[in-house]
């Protein structure tokens, strides 16, 4: 086992136990929190994937997470409401449900932003994702239906077949196997021929061209792929706060995404895991002392940055090998 | 004779006043070795672009097959079977040799989007990319990263990649470049044998090993042919020696 699988299985029981440590010491507000920083790694697990294996630096995944987020919302108040969706389609209140509508309105919605995207890169793509990202944020916004600037609560949480989501255990639970899921399929598909090319093509997309593999098409595929977990993940955060807002797609969450991978470790399986709980922390111990946690961030990511750009996986356990 | 495999007609590439490509017309024959030499600048580089597709040209047509491919993308005319190394060595630089090979494996058996099956447990990649290590000698060196192989070592593995894609032509652009005279020796023999699996567009400085491979020479100079021909014609060619192996020799 390499340094770096033990230091992932470490991270992996620390934020099993503690939460379910919590719950039997009665402090359900770590186990919120603890599932705070799950549906955090998951939406950043999938932003890993285009930007850690891809190198696609999308400044606006926001946009998938918080479509996520009113995809749960928006069936969750039919549903309170016993309205229809559309014509005659019912809304439900069923979590996997939810989820495989967010995962696919995610998925959709990405493609067409990935195929004008991708045809810049650098700069460019960063600004053109920003930008389709700030253009689904004002349109949440102008839209009353749906809340608009003020969000949209939800009265209760969404259900799950045999598992009573209120609680904040058994919702810390789902978020928890949903985030070990990413990261399997994280794992698997970097191991696999779409991967190699996916990386490939981030270190050097001519070579890949050089091939015969367009790197175009893979790109392309990464990024809805990626967009879909983020989307999954923003179905789960919108029923862990039963609300869901503007914020959500935000310029400042696709901030915050870039933000944790970066803590954790670019790339690298564990990274959003880790760049999560950072993060959590930081803004949970240092927000409780000052308002002004986000310098203190700030300070950390410039040392980051500067000095260990594997961030902490890398810090902790040295140069990923690709044999 | 035989059709050619690479038909080039009237090429024209300018970068606003300079005229890299000036109407160059070649064609590449199966079972040949067909050298591209010139002076620094002539545009042996820029014509080799337009031919494997980063560069597009101005005008004129590229045959490859009898198939026009000059609206075709770099991957696109790779899949067709144009193999191509780089003057300087493009790999994947964090992957190791061997997982360089396995991704022109990979995209000669024609499909990246597998999802599941790992790469370094399939031995229909790892087999083939193994052995094509073997054929330059790199075997020994198959798990170390690109980035840490000796310049001549990358060289071998460009040449590992072309080879696992199977093509139907090679185009080197300056495969010996930068590597000693025992290196450029090795090659140059090694070279040899490819024209049987292949024909070879090959742009080289090093005239030892242009004479010793080349069936047919074409010279350019400043974006134009002036002479095409064997190596025989080509080195009695009184403008040939005047333009460029005067200097040289």
């Amino acid at each position: 086992m390499t340094r770096e699988t033990t230091i992932n299985l470490l991270l992996a029981l620390l934020l099993l136990g503690a939460p379910i440590l919590a719950a039997s010491l009665g402090e359900p507000f770590y186990v919120t929190l603890a599932t705070r920083i799950a549906v955090l790694a998951l939406a950043a697990v999938g932003l890993n994937l285009a930007l850690g294996l891809g190198g696609l630096l999308s400044f606006g995944h926001a946009a998938f997470f918080g479509l996520g987020g009113y995809v749960a919302g928006i069936m969750a108040t039919h549903a309170f409401n016993a309205e229809p969706l559309f014509a005659n389609i019912e809304a439900t209140t069923s979590m996997p449900l939810i989820w495989i509508t967010a995962i696919a309105v995610a998925g959709l919605v990405a493609m067409p932003i990935g195929a004008i995207s991708l045809r810049t890169s650098g700069v460019y793509f960063i600004m053109i994702t920003l930008a389709f990202a700030q253009m689904i944020y004002y349109f949440a916004i102008s839209w009353p239906a749906y809340g608009g600037e003020d969000g949209l609560s939800m009265s209760m949480r969404n259900a799950f077949p045999g598992v009573n989501t209120a609680k904040p255990l058994p919702y810390f639970l789902i978020c928890y196997a949903a985030l070990m899921a990413a990261l399997l399929l994280f794992r698997v598909v970097e191991g696999s021929r779409f991967g190699s090319a996916l990386q490939a093509a981030r270190q050097n997309g001519t070579r890949v061209a050089a091939v015969g593999i367009a790197p175009f098409n893979i790109r392309l595929v990464a990024f809805a792929l990626s967009a879909m977990i983020t989307g999954f993940a923003g179905a789960l955060y919108a029923d862990l706060n039963r609300f869901v807002g503007p914020s959500m797609l935000s310029w400042h969450m696709s901030g915050e995404l870039i933000v944790l991978i970066i803590l954790g470790g670019k790339g690298r399986l564990f990274g959003p895991v880790a760049g999560a709980m950072i993060f959590v922390f930081f803004e949970y111990v240092l927000g409780g002392i000052t308002e002004r946690w986000q310098f203190l961030l700030g300070l950390i990511l410039l040392g980051i940055v500067l000095f260990a750009r594997g961030g902490l996986l890398g810090l902790l356990s040295g140069k990923p090998r690709h044999v | 004779m035989s059709e050619p495999v690479l038909e080039i007609r009237d090429l024209r590439k300018s970068f606003g006043a300079l005229k890299a490509t000036d109407g160059v017309s070649l064609d590449l024959r199966p079972g040949q070795i067909h050298a591209l030499i010139g002076p620094n600048g002539a545009g042996k580089s820029t014509l080799i672009h337009q031919i494997a597709g980063s560069l597009k040209a101005d005008s004129g047509t590229i045959r490859f097959l009898g198939q026009d491919i000059g609206g075709l993308d770099m991957a696109a005319r790779a899949r067709l079977g144009l193999a191509r190394s780089f003057q300087i060595s493009s790999l994947a630089q964090e992957f190791s040799a061997l997982r360089n090979v396995m991704l022109a494996v990979q995209a000669r058996q024609g499909n990246s989007f597998r999802f599941f099956r790992q790469v370094t447990s399939d031995n229909e990649l790892t087999e083939p990319a193994m052995a094509m290590l073997e054929r330059v000698d790199l075997a020994a060196r198959a798990h170390v990263p690109a980035a840490e192989l000796s310049h001549g070592e990358r060289r071998q593995l460009e040449i590992a990649i072309a080879l696992a894609l199977s093509p139907k032509a090679f185009l080197f652009d300056e495969p010996m470049a930068g590597m000693g005279p025992e290196g450029s020796k090795r090659l140059t023999s090694f070279l040899d044998g490819l024209r049987h699996e292949a024909p070879m567009l090959l742009v080289e400085h090093d005239m030892d090993a242009v004479f010793a491979l080349a069936d047919r020479i074409s010279v350019l100079v400043y974006g134009r042919i002036i002479a095409s021909g064997t190596v025989d014609e080509i080195r009695s060619d009184p403008d040939v020696r005047r333009a460029y192996l005067g200097e040289a020799a």
